[in-house]
């Protein structure tokens, strides 16, 4: 799986007098087994972006291709689109609808035509993996807390067996309980399961401690396009359009400052404890 | 689709319309459409015409975009046409099969027709031209005197007020949900009436649901900040009538004065 994004431009409001331009010259290619970090102030057109990925938003000029085929021939299978590219959206909780959850995560592979069999096991696994106690897949979905809530809606994309996550601040709103649990799962989807992960943030701390790729957007443009490390050395551009690095990467700059020879480019706390472990034995 | 709406929208541009007190523009359209039921010859129609005109004119609203909201009401509007056409009695002008066009009839059905233009326009003149807050604070003095007969009326203001600020969220809120939807590939699009009803389930349930908790966030919020009724409650920009709201009043009633006379006069 592949998609590339080709000079992708985005209007919102065309032909009236609140024309704006949300995306602007977009050209990105995410490969198998990617985990992206996308991340960039409100308003850069972060959400914009990622509803072109599976096709709700069209692109104003641009091409879109996955795995080599453009979704916008006519006769494209979108909906098939949509189940390769599970699309969170933030706050997926406020999608919950059905009488339980079990059903509710029925939904998506049923609307991809899979059989009721096929759905529900779809369903059961990726319950599983989402890891919700078993004894709350017959509840109401509105019976769950916030956290568990949300883990219920992204089994609820899951179950359609995406070979893309794409994930619109996933972490919004929970405590830093909550964001860890999710950002776990993400994680393992990815290294367990091969799951290309797209995660939109604007929290460095998430995006660096688990993206192996960050893009940067500011004002419908991509910025930065680079491993963390290369992201992260750029503190002064990043600080320019209202973004920062991890808090880690300061303390690193200061200590070296200060004159303790440590690596200034680690974005991670566990990279900070062995340079600075590695620093004091040297020392 | 629900955005080419332009029935009951406020349009922002400065004109002299736009400054007047709300008021005047209610009591302005309740004249208007009272002059249009008062009419029963030609000449008052084109009085009335000659007024709409100059009132579009002084608004700066293009006359475009009213028309736009006009759309809506075409069907009505026909079958109301049809039915006057052919089923008054009266002098027969033209028969065919089982219609009769009756003189009465076309003169009843053109005047219909106009009649029911204008008050379209007459009213989408009023909400183009006065903010839904405006409209509201207007209607709660206007109809303050209501109060006597034990009408709760800053509350009835209230609602209305809540209700038209909660229609752009809603429909911002119905557009995310939709897409939660269709990225699990729910289908809105296609299909039978049921088919269509049912599809509906999975975007009204999470609608109702945020609607609710949206109404119940905004009564915590206003209990919070001390809310509770109309009653010994100040405005920060009370409405106060200046000298052009006068002058309208003014206006407003020489136009409903010649409209009666010349229904009273003219031979046609």
């Amino acid at each position: 799986m592949s998609i590339i994004l080709d000079h992708i431009n985005y209007i919102y409001s065309k032909g009236t007098s609140e024309e704006i331009k949300a995306l602007d010259d977009i050209c990105l290619e995410i490969k198998n087994g990617d985990f992206i970090g996308l991340i960039g102030h409100t308003g850069s057109g972060k959400s914009t972006l990622v509803q072109h990925l599976d096709g709700l938003l069209r692109a104003t000029s641009g091409h879109i291709y996955y795995d080599g085929e453009d979704i916008y021939d006519d006769g494209y299978d979108m909906r098939a689109l949509r189940g390769k590219v599970g699309l969170v959206f933030q706050y997926p909780e406020h999608q919950l609808f059905e009488e339980d959850v079990f059903k509710d995560v029925c939904f998506g592979p049923k609307n991809m035509g899979m059989s009721d069999k096929d759905a529900e096991l779809a369903a059961y696994s990726a319950l599983r993996s989402v890891k919700l106690p078993d004894d709350l897949f017959f509840v109401s979905p509105f019976e769950l807390s916030g956290g568990q809530k949300r883990r219920a809606a992204i089994a609820g994309v899951l179950a359609m067996k995406p070979e893309v996550l794409v994930l619109d601040e996933p972490t919004a709103g929970l405590d830093p309980e909550g964001r860890d649990e999710i950002l776990g799962l993400v994680r393992e989807l990815h290294d367990k399961e091969g799951i290309t992960v797209v995660l939109v943030s604007h929290s460095m701390e998430d995006v660096a401690d688990y993206a192996g790729h960050i893009i940067v957007m500011d004002k419908g443009r991509v910025l930065m396009d680079g491993t963390p490390k290369e992201i992260f050395s750029h503190i002064e551009e990043l600080e320019e359009i209202g973004l920062a690095a991890p808090r880690v990467t300061y303390i690193m700059h200061e200590l070296h400052r200060r004159g303790f020879n440590v690596d200034t480019s680690v974005t991670t706390v566990k990279e900070a404890v062995d340079s600075v472990i590695g620093a004091l034995w040297n020392a | 689709m629900l955005r080419e709406m332009t029935l009951g929208q406020y349009y922002q541009v400065e004109s002299r319309l736009h400054r007047l007190d709300p008021r005047v523009k209610l009591m302005g359209t309740l004249v208007f459409i009272i002059s249009l039921f008062v009419s029963q010859k030609a000449v008052c129609y084109a009085v009335a015409t000659v007024f709409l005109i100059c009132m579009i004119k002084l608004s700066k609203v293009p006359f475009g975009y009213m028309v736009r909201g006009m759309r809506a009401i075409v069907m009505i509007m026909m079958i109301t046409v049809v039915f006057n056409l052919f089923l008054s009695p009266g002098e027969a002008l033209v028969t065919f099969w089982a219609f009769t066009i009756t003189k009465e009839g076309l003169r009843n059905a053109v005047f219909t027709a106009i009649r029911l233009t204008y008050l379209i326009l007459g009213s989408s003149l009023m909400t183009l031209t006065t903010t839904p807050n405006d409209l509201t604070d207007g209607m709660e003095k206007g109809l303050g005197f209501l109060k006597i007969f034990k009408l709760p009326v800053h509350e009835i203001a209230m609602m209305m007020s809540i209700a038209l600020r909660f229609i752009p969220i809603l429909l911002e809120e119905t557009d995310k949900i939709m897409k939660a939807q269709q990225a699990r590939g729910a289908d809105f699009e296609s299909g039978g009436l049921i088919r269509r009803a049912r599809a509906m389930v999975p975007l009204l349930v999470p609608l109702f649901v945020s609607a609710f908790r949206r109404a119940n966030d905004l009564a915590l919020a206003m209990e919070a900040r001390c809310y509770h009724g109309g009653e010994g409650r100040t405005k920060m920009k009370p409405l106060k009538y200046k000298a052009w709201d006068v002058r309208a009043y003014v206006i407003l009633f020489c136009y409903l004065a010649l409209v009666v006379l010349t229904a009273i006069v003219s031979p046609v």
